[in-house]
């Protein structure tokens, strides 16, 4: 049944439903709402056995799964931003050690400059942390991708990132079908481990390895990775099965015969196809769930027929420009596509219909250069660049930026 | 064949012989069926204070608890020796993750043994000086303020020895270490710096905190047993002398830690709740000079003329710590 409730509320209960045993719990914006509403339930004794630990940080947060986990508790947290990259060390480790964490980030960017709202630039800075990462497009994904999750991680002795935009769809009041417990308690077995800490039965977790086995090590890290990338679709179909709601790994919207095709990651994709809805067919779009492993394969099939490929990412790479750009490249490696990168929705800016149009637009005209930056106030960027150059001293940019050209972060629309 | 008269004393010590006590204050190496927790075959140099203590805390551990315990450890020495790939001495189950989380690891291990009904499995954190004091110390601060179901044994050889014997914040005062150098104005470690772990772990109020050496073996293990006769966070410092980095010969592990603690340098005390319940008085006590002297990372203070202002510094902290804990009183 659906029911008018917060995505984060709606995260939180679905989460209680897949029975977590431990949950250590750090705040951040914006995913505090989730750990908020899951401690309630354990403190009211609505979700019991569970032990929610209120840690000193996300390191701890993060090094409590492991202990966790690794002693056969089903385990989950939440984070974001700041918080995810205080985590990065835990997170290659629970990735290395095969333990089976979820957690839901609540995509958030990065400072400096300080900055509390949506983009991309959290989980994208940990794609190659080892662990699966799933990005929903809408709330409804989401909490059917945390259900999937935790049979994905646990089948495959792999660590999910659950990925949510922070505020767009964590903080939306929207009719959400929570999955029943029933359902939830049919697709989702009992975690049993194959290897857990036991008086009974002494293992070592955790040794060293030396150059004579560390590559090998890593080479079946990849390649029990890569197959999530067979196991997700094929999960997420049962859970289609069992819920009536569909998540697919790789999604496509009127990409049939489109010469250009837009690729791009989580909510946007929902603003996408509402601009996509407004041209003629030669536009089409692909909205990636299911980012590491990375479906190489399947983007160069959903790909083929295009001419030019946007790729429109909430993230990139200083330096160097698209994150995801590169791998779409590369997965259409010896193909004459063209590939564009267009960097969007930093910060929390909005990515609005008009602005993609705008992009449709200089697609079709052929002026769209190869990276770009979506809403770019270029009158800002000139006046601070001319400044820069009449400077005599280095200095950070972001104060002097305020300072001259007033608060153009406050143009949201 | 060789062979060796009986001693009923060791030499230079107080300390009963084993085989003269009853065997159920003897200690668990004299037991057979021991579990051998940390096994031989491991890497430690010899003399290692820490690999003597691991075994003692660890076996006694498990002797607390019917065989019903898991190991955590930090990265370190004693992670690195212990389990090079594909062996492992650990006779325990035994995970290991990073330097700087072994406490909240413990923590997480300690719910999901609640969580899943089988808290009847205790846990046992162990780390360095480093991991404890320095890189490891908001985590375990956090599980001493949360009170979570773990007893930390923190090995303190007051250095990073495992990257080359580098200053932490348990290093003493003018101990010369590869980033405390015996060079300039003021050679070795700085005057004034350095936590005081066992303090601050009593200032968290948690239910037992002790210190230990080894050259006390028998105190070790009852400080080990009462720890796991309790529940909540417990905490156990263990000064374990190294000769790598303390310049010492490996034969003097056990008269090294016996010296710190009667020079008062390095006071045996319990604390439960934040209050000091017993101390170890000193008897036989010595000057620090003798506690220094047999140690190379001190060496630069017996040249001629000796830094006779530096050593009265060090005898002062072991003249306040005598003084805080009263380890007098009784030969007084």
């Amino acid at each position: 049944m659906r029911e008018q409730i917060e995505g984060s509320r709606a995260i939180a209960q679905t989460v209680a439903r897949c029975r977590p045993q431990v949950v250590p719990a750090y705040p951040i914006t914006p995913q505090t709402h989730i750990v908020e509403a899951v401690g309630a339930m354990v403190k009211a004794g609505t979700l019991t056995p569970c032990e929610f630990i209120t840690v000193e940080s996300e390191f701890a947060a993060m090094s409590a799964a492991i202990g966790a986990s690794a002693a056969g508790a089903r385990t989950y947290t939440a984070t974001a931003s700041q918080g995810l990259l205080y985590m990065a060390e835990a997170l290659f480790n629970a990735s290395g050690m095969g333990l089976p964490v979820v957690m839901t980030v609540a995509n958030r960017a990065i400072g400096a400059p300080i900055n509390i709202w949506n983009d991309h630039s959290d989980s994208m800075s940990q794609r190659d942390c080892g662990w699966i990462q799933l990005y929903a497009e809408d709330n409804q994904a989401a909490v059917g991708l945390h259900v999937i999750a935790f049979r994905l991680a646990e089948e495959l002795s792999l660590p999910v990132m659950v990925c949510v935009d922070g505020f767009v769809l964590t903080h939306a009041v929207e009719p959400i079908e929570v999955p029943a417990a029933d359902v939830v308690d049919g697709y989702l077995p009992p975690f049993h481990p194959r290897q857990v800490l036991d008086p009974d039965d002494p293992i070592t977790i955790g040794a060293m390895v030396g150059p004579e086995a560390y590559t090998e090590v890593r080479y079946l890290a990849h390649h029990q990775l890569n197959r999530a990338r067979d196991r997700m679709p094929e999960l997420a179909e049962e859970y289609a099965l069992a819920s009536g709601y569909r998540v697919s790994a790789l999604s496509k919207y009127r990409v049939d015969g489109a010469r250009v095709v837009i690729v791009t990651l989580g909510s946007v994709s929902g603003t996408i196809k509402d601009a996509l809805d407004e041209v003629d067919d030669s536009v089409g779009l692909v909205t990636i769930t299911l980012y590491r492993p990375f479906p190489a394969d399947e983007i160069r099939a959903a790909l083929a027929c295009a001419d030019h490929v946007i790729v429109l990412e909430r993230a990139f790479a200083p330096g160097a420009g698209g994150v995801v750009a590169a791998d779409v490249g590369a997965a259409l490696s010896g193909l004459p596509t063209r590939v564009s990168t267009v960097v969007a929705g930093l910060g929390g800016r909005a990515v609005t219909k008009a602005s993609v149009r705008g992009v449709i637009d200089d697609a079709k005209a052929d002026r769209l250069p190869s990276l770009s930056f979506l809403d770019l106030r270029t009158d800002v960027i000139d006046h601070e660049l001319a400044r820069q150059a009449e400077a005599d001293r280095p200095g950070p940019q972001t104060q002097a930026l305020l300072r001259t050209a007033g608060v153009p972060a406050s143009r949201i629309g | 064949m060789t062979t060796q008269g009986v001693k009923f004393y060791q030499v230079g010590s107080r300390a009963v012989g084993n085989r003269l006590l009853d065997p159920s204050l003897r200690t668990e190496q004299a037991n057979p069926d021991r579990r051998n927790a940390l096994n031989s075959g491991h890497r430690a140099c010899q003399g290692c204070g820490e690999a003597l203590a691991a075994r003692y805390v660890v076996d006694a551990a498990v002797r607390a608890t019917n065989g019903r315990l898991l190991a955590v450890n930090a990265t370190g020495c004693l992670e690195v020796f212990s389990t090079p790939y594909p062996e492992s001495s650990w006779q325990v189950p035994w995970l290991h993750s990073l330097f700087a989380n072994a406490a909240s690891v413990a923590t997480g291990v300690s719910a999901a043994l609640k969580a899943s009904g089988r808290d009847d499995i205790r846990v046992l954190a162990q780390g360095g000086d480093g991991g404890t004091v320095d890189i490891g110390f908001a985590c375990l601060s956090g599980m001493f303020e949360r009170n979570d179901d773990v007893l930390y044994v923190c090995y303190d050889n007051e250095a990073y020895m495992n990257t080359g014997v580098q200053r932490s914040g348990a290093t003493p005062p003018a101990a010369r270490t590869a980033t405390s150098e015996a060079v300039g104005p003021q050679p070795g470690n700085r005057f004034g710096t350095g936590k005081d772990m066992a303090r601050i772990a009593m200032a968290h109020e948690i239910p037992y905190v002790a210190t230990a050496t080894v050259a006390e073996l028998h105190d070790l293990e009852a400080k080990v047993e009462r720890a796991m006769s309790m529940r909540g966070a417990r905490y156990l410092h263990v000064l374990v002398p190294c000769p790598l980095g303390w310049g010492s010969a490996p034969s003097d592990t056990i008269r090294l830690a016996r010296l710190a603690q009667r020079t008062g340098l390095f006071p045996l005390f319990e604390a439960e709740h934040g209050e000091v319940t017993s101390v170890q008085p000193i008897r036989g006590r010595v000057p620090v000079e003798e506690y220094l002297r047999p140690q190379k990372r001190y060496s630069h203070l017996f040249k001629d003329p000796p830094a006779t202002a530096v050593i009265e510094a060090i005898q002062a902290i072991a003249d306040r710590n005598i003084q805080r804990y009263g380890l007098l009183s009784e030969e007084a």
